[in-house]
């Protein structure tokens, strides 16, 4: 599949941004944080510039991007139509919520419902994200049980290490932080590996013989293609660099979304100021970066079944 | 709206391509072009046409494919349109209600005036059927024709799909599938028509009718040989003037 910079740039910051404000809420919930003003207005602030940005960002890629507001009608059938409907009506929980750390600088009474809400907002809109891929049966690589598994580990683990920044930025002791980046970086990196077994030991998903029938006559090969120029459907389908490079590019993603960023989070946690601010803010550059890599592979290596037309032997 | 249509007619639209037949000429995917661009998805674009990146959306293209090796290969042509599933997840995925399949007669289209342009549903799409068009910003693909099916200015013999009209070989077949008894559905059956991809589940209401079996012509089926041309007349054995003449001559 042809990896667009928007898309990526969309699930990578949105996700980053939900996985924030769940950490936030589940804290406040649990009243395992103080509500700090300051520390609650700039993870806010931070959080919802990602969401925001992330959401903008997915409408750029649009062909009618003034009609966007139309998908948000087919809630019934639709996961884009429900990623769209969860994404803004958890505003009013997030808001809410935030209106009242900021605010009261309160965790208590209504303020602790929206707290809750604001979790359960966070969850079901990556959720819904990615059941949008989970549920293409025409792409092997995306109709799997890892593809929902990922998004939501990816969402949280990416949330908590612009926490443990967040954390460091106001000196909050919470020693739950760094336990939740030991955890979810983890968590990461195991259910990232697992998938990348799966995809790479995953029998033939749609087998050529199959696309067009003829396989009683014999192995199918394309003789002729309809058109001597790449056609839309090629393009948007038929994406193979980074399958060529995968182990290279794997490694690279590997080290940018868990390993540096993981070392440097967890290696920091009772460094002096000087040193654990620094490196907390490099770790979230390069998770970002690495993240981003990372999607840009679960685009570029998933193999579309409409390539078997155009002499793909396997899907 | 892009829910899959409970309450049908039982009508199900679609085509039967006989791949025994088809001799690849494209022209169905010519006059499929030709009609819908200024048909119901009107313009069709057509980018760099005569450049070294022409492009465009075609709602029918023609594929060829080898199968098998040595004496037993085959070659096919493959016509390859949008199937009009009755499980369309194309349908399903689209966010807007644009996409939709028709309670009446199960063809599944376009609304071209509230589609965002997202390119989901030709993501969802396992046959590639669906063309974005980059100049409007939206989705387009097969109408299976419908400003010509239903069109009482043209002659009832022409109210067929503008691919199945221009075949010159007949190897395309328009029809209701639904009903057992129509002409495709009885071809289907003879023939053991069957779908794309069937695995996936989406079933296409449009069928492929096999290849026929090859015939060599022997009953032993050993490939056909043909004896050397005994040369009639050669220089060695001819007699009189002319072996004086080729003697003469080869000197």
């Amino acid at each position: 599949m042809h990896p667009a910079y928007s898309v990526i740039i969309f699930t990578t910051f949105s996700g980053a941004g939900y996985g924030l404000l769940f950490l936030m809420g589940l804290f406040a919930a649990g009243q395992w944080i103080e509500p700090d003003r300051w520390f609650g207005f700039t993870g806010f602030f931070l959080s919802f510039t990602m969401v925001v940005s992330g959401l903008l960002a997915s409408t750029f890629h649009l062909g009618h991007p003034e009609r966007a507001w139309r998908a948000l009608s087919q809630w019934k059938s639709s996961w884009l139509s429900r990623e769209g409907v969860l994404a803004i009506a958890g505003f009013v929980p997030f808001s809410l919520f935030a209106f009242g750390w900021v605010i009261y600088e309160s965790h208590d009474g209504a303020w602790r419902l929206f707290a809750i809400l604001t979790v359960l907002f966070a969850v079901l809109t990556v959720y819904a994200t990615s059941m949008i891929y989970a549920t293409l049966r025409t792409i092997r690589a995306w109709f799997n049980r890892h593809t929902v598994r990922i998004y939501l580990a990816f969402a949280i683990w990416t949330g908590s290490v612009w926490f443990n920044m967040l954390a460091h930025l106001f000196d909050l002791h919470t020693p739950g932080i760094g336990m939740i980046v030991v955890v979810t970086g983890v968590l990461a990196l195991w259910l990232k590996r697992k998938y990348w077994v799966f995809l790479d030991t995953s029998p033939t998903w749609v087998p050529a013989e199959s696309a067009t029938g003829l396989g009683d006559l014999g192995k199918v090969r394309l003789l002729d293609a309809p058109n001597t120029q790449e056609n839309y459907v090629q393009k948007e389908m038929g994406f193979s660099i980074a399958r060529k490079h995968s182990v290279k590019l794997r490694r690279w993603a590997f080290f940018g979304y868990f390993l540096i960023p993981w070392l440097l989070a967890v290696g920091t946690v009772e460094a002096e100021p000087w040193l654990k601010i620094p490196a907390a803010i490099l770790a979230v550059v390069v998770m970002m970066a690495g993240t981003m890599l990372e999607r840009w592979l679960f685009f570029a290596e998933a193999k579309h079944t409409v390539n078997l037309y155009y002499g793909a032997q396997d899907s | 709206m892009t829910q899959i249509p409970v309450n049908t007619t039982g009508k199900k639209l679609g085509l039967v391509i006989d791949l025994d037949i088809c001799v690849g000429c494209h022209a169905c995917a010519v006059n499929c072009k030709e009609w819908n661009t200024g048909g119901h998805s009107a313009p069709l674009p057509d980018t760099d046409p005569f450049g070294e990146n022409a492009d465009g959306v075609w709602f029918n293209r023609v594929h060829t494919f080898e199968c098998g090796d040595g004496a037993d290969s085959r070659t096919v042509h493959f016509p390859r349109s949008c199937m009009h599933c009755e499980e369309p997840a194309c349908v399903e995925v689209c966010p807007t209600g644009a996409s939709y399949k028709r309670a009446e007669d199960g063809i599944v289209l376009v609304n071209e005036d509230i589609c965002i342009g997202c390119k989901l549903c030709s993501w969802a799409c396992p046959y590639g059927a669906r063309e974005y068009d980059g100049d409007a910003g939206v989705m387009k693909k097969c109408t299976l024709c419908i400003d010509r099916i239903y069109n009482e200015n043209l002659e009832e013999v022409d109210r067929v799909p503008a691919c199945v009209s221009t075949c010159p070989v007949n190897a395309r077949h328009f029809g209701d599938l639904g009903d057992p008894n129509s002409d495709v559905s009885r071809m289907v059956e003879d023939r053991g028509g069957y779908d794309l991809m069937p695995e996936l589940q989406y079933a296409p209401v449009n069928k492929y009718l096999p290849p026929r079996p090859k015939s060599t012509g022997y009953e032993d089926d050993r490939p056909r040989q043909l004896k050397p041309i005994e040369p009639t007349v050669s220089g060695e054995d001819a007699g009189g003037l002319f072996r004086w003449l080729d003697k003469v001559l080869t000197r």
